[in-house]
């Protein structure tokens, strides 16, 4: 009895430990973002703020259009969300329960593109968006990624599970297929959809290689696009990145704080199956 | 023609067949997003990628990019003599093969220690903060660490001083930069490997381990004969994730050392990023060809060793 409860003490100190690891740079970044600069450059530093300040966010916003940003990345992970949760689901749909010559071939493909890496197709994609005129447009950052492979495949896997009977009887009523998607299949799938606009979300405000590429100028940038520019032009000025860091950082994790259950069960289904 | 006389007996052919023919148009209507996209922004750069490679192609060749000229492998050679990219290609191999294991360690000591009966609450709180760096912003994560790792503000060195050890200027030094961002990917990372582990976990059956224990098997033993079969199958999915992830690295050293100090850091992604940054578009376009082909190469042949075992 007391050889387990030792044995508990002994886990839980690790894990607390490995919390504190892992908690400890975004605690470090955020009480930082809060200190006036000086208090940020003193030797030793301090790590619990002396003096409370928001001065750090107001000079980054007078610096860089971080307003800007914010809105930009807001609006292009909205966008892709809504996309994907259409689409994914469409094309999911047709490849667990229709039938059709070239189905397996067509999902090999999706399985192909889950394959690609981002890195590879950079300049070829880049170079068909210039000869469409898309570089620096919202067009040409969320194009690419309308559809993610990724969830076609979350939305298939969800899908075939469903009764086939609920569609086969609608099809004895008569129903189109499209209604028949819109209004038996889509109403069923609210839990993959959540999971699926959460990682839609996360990868869209995240995503930074692309937007870099085509964002051209400011009024294109996403945050992470912003605040890799303001890292190079002011690398030395860590008031200004932490705060900077801050802005990109905290609205995903208020978000994934609030529906991480959804994420937690995305995992499980996506990663493993 | 398989599709049609499967799903149509010939007693009621006429209409089902109509119905069957419509329904296929349909499902390929329904697949179209998906197909075109994949056409136009995959398949399409894909090919023309590898095509480009074998051209002299530069950024200013945008406007007719039929107007280039073919120079066969010569990019491909250029390649194996350039310093840049040998050490870009050695940074890539030396980075996949430390975090890798560190990665997945750490996620499966995680996920065992989450997983030796603490109580449902503590565990869920643990659980999320492991996995939180997994879904931040790599540049908002790569700046805060670049801050964390500062010589003279920095937490890093602030505590080592505690510890009455004289911390390094860690990220320009060459010895301890790649380190530096090694351990950064794998505390970003090792909270994915931590959660699938732990769902796998969670199935083992706990007949297993008092089967074991009455067979007098130790806790390492157990560990051994148990738990380590039983993973086997995702161990083998997050170290295939995990290296074709690692593999194409480039945020961290673009955002925190830019590559260096003399191409310390210089990642195989990140060498190919600055190539098509001063345009040349042919010379990216080969060095994107091998990394994809060693990509792929490399989860096949993880793949294959992993299955056969």
């Amino acid at each position: 009895m007391n050889r387990t409860r030792r044995q508990r003490a002994v886990t839980y100190l690790g894990l607390s430990l490995g919390l504190a690891l892992v908690a400890g740079p975004f605690l470090w970044t955020a009480l930082s973002s809060l200190k006036p600069e000086r208090e940020i450059r003193r030797d030793p530093p301090t790590f619990w703020p002396e003096t409370w300040t928001l001065d750090n966010f107001g000079e980054l916003f007078g610096r860089v259009d971080l307003g800007t940003a914010f809105a930009n990345s807001l609006i292009i992970a909205l966008v892709l969300v809504a996309t994907n949760l259409l689409f994914c689901s469409m094309v999911g749909y047709a490849f667990a329960k229709l039938s059709f010559r070239g189905k397996r071939l067509a999902f090999g493909l999706v399985l192909v593109q889950l394959a690609i890496p981002a890195i590879v197709l950079v300049v070829p994609q880049f170079v068909l968006i210039a000869k469409l005129g898309l570089v620096n447009t919202f067009l040409g950052i969320i194009l690419p990624t309308v559809v993610a492979p990724l969830g076609v495949f979350m939305m298939r896997q969800f899908i075939s599970d469903l009764p086939d009977e609920l569609i086969d009887a609608a099809r004895v009523d008569g129903a189109r297929e499209l209604r028949i998607f819109f209004r038996i299949i889509l109403p069923l799938c609210g839990p993959p959809l959540a999971t699926l606009g959460l990682i839609t979300f996360l990868g869209a405000w995240n995503n930074f290689l692309w937007p870099a590429v085509v964002a051209q100028s400011e009024d294109m940038y996403t945050l992470p696009v912003a605040l890799n520019i303001l890292n190079d032009f002011e690398g030395t000025h860590y008031n200004l990145l932490v705060a900077g860091s801050v802005v990109v950082i905290a609205p995903i994790l208020f978000l994934f704080v609030l529906l991480q259950r959804f994420f937690v069960q995305g995992i499980a289904t996506t990663g493993l199956k | 023609m398989a599709v049609l006389t499967r799903q149509a007996p010939p007693t009621q052919a006429p209409v089902k067949v109509r119905s069957t023919l419509r329904r296929s148009g349909v499902g390929w209507l329904f697949v179209a997003p998906f197909v075109v996209l994949f056409a136009v922004f995959y398949l399409g750069p894909l090919l023309v990628g590898i095509g480009m490679s074998f051209t002299d192609m530069r950024s200013t060749d945008v406007a007719d990019p039929l107007a280039v000229d073919v120079v066969g492998v010569e990019n491909y050679l250029r390649l194996m003599n350039d310093a840049a990219m040998r050490r870009a290609a050695v940074n890539t191999v030396v980075f996949v093969v430390t975090a890798l294991p560190l990665t997945i360690g750490l996620g499966l000591a995680a996920a065992v220690l989450l997983n030796s009966g603490i109580a449902r609450l503590p565990a869920a709180f643990f659980r999320l903060g492991y996995y939180l760096p997994n879904i931040t912003s790599i540049i908002g994560v790569a700046v805060a660490w670049k801050f964390l790792l500062e010589p003279q503000a920095g937490l890093v060195n602030r505590l080592l001083e505690l510890a009455g050890i004289a911390g390094p200027n860690w990220l320009q030094s060459e010895s301890t930069a790649l380190p530096a961002i090694i351990v950064m990917t794998a505390w970003r990372s090792f909270g994915f490997d931590m959660v699938v582990l732990l769902a796998a976990l969670q199935t083992i059956p706990r007949e297993l381990y008092e089967a074991a224990e009455v067979d007098g098997a130790g806790r390492w033993a157990r560990f051994h004969a148990v738990t380590l079969p039983a993973l086997r199958p995702v161990l083998l999915f997050c170290t295939v994730y995990s290296s074709v992830g690692f593999m194409q690295f480039l945020e961290e050293p673009l955002v925190m050392t830019g590559g260096g100090p003399l191409n310390s850091t210089l990642s195989a992604s990140l060498a190919i990023f600055d190539q098509f940054g001063v345009g040349n578009y042919g010379y990216a376009g080969a060095a994107s060809t091998v990394l994809f082909t060693v990509i792929v190469a490399l989860a096949v042949l993880q793949l294959r060793l992993g299955r056969n075992r």
